[in-house]
């Protein structure tokens, strides 16, 4: 038996399938851009001088100014990438916040069972029934504003549909001969439940992130617009919120800037993540 | 549906009376002075132990009377019944119409599957779904109301006829923003059950393709359907609170959203336990549903 060949593993399948879908790699490519300008951005390297005046108030896009300026004759070119910076990083913490809780809530409910599994249900039911902008309202009441408040406000709205899934994954999986079979070598509960049982369950996680992703995004920009948001640096949101007034005197592309650059980097996220769908949930595929 | 009310309560009443800073500094300044704070909290009734204010919270779950506005001094409960109406009337219609339009289409492009005109449509809705809201408003209320002068800009009258000018463009909008979300999960739906046995069942004894989309596809989906379509019924009394605001409707979310900005925290609680209740309500109401459309569901 010489010619043993490795079999691919599910990840290099879905690696193949996503990189053989073009629309998924150019997605790809888009995200990983805007996270290339946001860290670049938060590094100083770009859009560092964003707050300085470089031209008249209101100078429309031209080949100088190319996405025009605003009322204090900033750049809205830079301000658009100070904000993907904001908007990245919103969606990538809310992401992680929203991950850690609803997995492992999710797991231990779904793992144990019982009366653990009675609170938790119990607990994000609850949770479930207040409306997330009446939640996100009271932490940014309680965090004062700021894009901290932005993160956990977001993030700890955003756990219960994942936890959900992930609970019935777990439910369906931990009775299985593979489960069985680590318990009869041994395997205590934390080894069967994050060793085991995880990996068999981390396309739904990765799937779900990248959905949350572009949520988040978006509700940071409408928290922004009612005025909860970030604070003293631009963010898309507060870019519509000042193109509000603007609009009426034809001065569109502060909002014209934002809406974009948002759309983009949404729609992207959005086509990936049915891309990864379809590559880790072959189930599911064509739908 | 009792422990999650008493749930729901107590993280209300964890966020906005242990958690919140002190609502009497909001209200009365930096400069207030110790004794004026001691009154107001006397007043609000901030200085008596916590379990009666829990106790407080949980009965008005069920009196509906939630005491005065800080800020307006209005009767809360007054506010909200004055405040349904003028939502009702943009959220209601706006429901219907997205509702019959989205699970349309989504006949049509299941029909189509994999097609051409499906891909589109898949396409249109997700990109649909990826402008902000906000843009929607802005965008819609400076082209349509403000350049062409189709519709109202903002503004809003009581009365049948005298609302309908002032509604429509809300409608609209609250049509585009949500046929794209609701098209892909209708579609998805679809999808799941035309691939079941029953249709290839169908199929073999020979019914036509439009037979078995309304006759079964339809009738199956329905199930989840109504699951999806009654669990946001209480949603549509809350109204939507950047429309509302965006065209100075003078319905719930307005209230909400004035609420906000005044941090007048007993309009915020009063709002948040109504449609929690209503919620928990409404999400008992779809599991009966489900026994009825579906007699296979049986409640435990």
């Amino acid at each position: 038996m010489s010619d043993t060949q490795k079999s691919k593993s599910l990840w290099y399948h879905a690696w193949e399938s996503l990189t053989s879908d073009k629309m998924a790699v150019v997605c790809l490519l888009i995200v990983v851009s805007y996270f290339v300008l946001a860290i670049l951005s938060a590094l100083g390297f770009v859009a560092a001088d964003y707050a300085k005046e470089i031209g008249p108030s209101y100078a429309p896009p031209s080949s100088e100014y190319l996405f025009g300026l605003d009322i204090f004759g900033r750049s809205v070119l830079a301000k658009t990438i100070k904000g993907s910076e904001v908007a990245m990083s919103v969606g990538l913490v809310t992401g992680v916040i929203s991950m850690i809780i609803g997995v492992f809530l999710g797991a231990v409910s779904g793992y144990f069972g019982g009366k653990v599994d009675e609170v938790i249900v119990w607990f994000y039911t609850t949770f479930n029934s207040i409306p997330y902008i009446m939640l996100l309202v009271a932490i940014t009441f309680i965090l004062g504003k700021g894009i901290i408040a932005i993160y956990l406000a977001l993030g700890l709205t955003s756990w219960v549909g994942l936890c959900r899934l992930i609970r019935g994954e777990f439910i369906r999986h931990k009775d299985r001969e593979y489960v069985q079979a680590a318990s009869a070598i041994g395997g205590g509960d934390f080894r069967k439940i994050f060793k085991h049982i995880l990996p068999n369950v981390l396309h739904i996680v990765i799937i779900n992130f990248s959905l949350q992703f572009q949520v988040a995004i978006k509700s940071e920009v409408i928290l922004s617009y009612l005025g909860l948001g970030v604070q003293g640096v631009p963010s898309w949101g507060t870019m519509i919120n000042d193109a509000k007034l603007e609009l009426a005197r034809g001065n569109w592309w502060q909002l014209a800037a934002a809406t974009v650059a948002m759309m983009i980097v949404v729609l992207a996220f959005n086509i990936l993540g049915d891309a990864l769908r379809d590559a880790l949930d072959p189930k599911l595929k064509g739908k | 549906m009792i422990p999650v009310l008493l749930g729901v309560c107590f993280i209300i009443f964890i966020l906005f009376s242990v958690l919140s800073p002190d609502p009497t500094l909001i209200m009365l300044g930096k400069h207030a002075s110790k004794t004026q704070m001691m009154e107001l909290r006397a007043e609000l009734g901030l200085d008596r132990p916590w379990f009666i204010q829990y106790f407080d919270i949980v009965r008005s779950t069920f009196t509906f009377e939630f005491g005065r506005s800080w800020s307006t001094k209005q009767e809360i409960s007054e506010m909200i019944k004055n405040g349904a109406i003028p939502s009702l009337t943009v959220t209601l219609p706006a429901f219907i119409l997205s509702s019959i339009l989205s699970i349309s289409i989504s006949l049509v492009v299941s029909f189509y599957r994999g097609k051409m005109i499906d891909k589109a449509t898949v396409f249109v809705c997700v990109a649909l779904m990826s402008v902000s809201s906000l843009a929607y408003i802005l965008y819609g209320q400076m082209f349509f109301a403000f350049q062409l002068g189709w519709f109202e800009i903002s503004g809003y009258e009581e009365g049948f006829p005298n609302f309908v000018p002032y509604v429509l463009l809300p409608i609209l909008i609250w049509v585009v923003l949500s046929i794209g979300p609701d098209v892909r999960f209708y579609r998805t739906i679809m999808l799941d059950e035309i691939y079941q046995d029953y249709v290839r069942t169908a199929r073999a004894k020979g019914l036509s393709e439009k037979a078995i989309m309304f006759k079964h596809v339809l009738k199956n989906a329905m199930v989840s359907i109504i699951t999806y379509v009654v669990i946001r019924i209480p949603f549509l009394i809350l109204g939507s609170l950047l429309i509302e605001s965006f065209f100075s409707i003078p319905g719930l979310g307005g209230i909400i959203l004035n609420a906000i900005n005044s941090s007048d925290f007993p309009v915020i609680r009063a709002m948040t336990v109504m449609s929690a209740l209503a919620y928990i309500l409404f999400s008992v109401l779809t599991d009966v549903l489900y026994t009825v459309v579906d007699p296979r569901v049986r409640l435990r």
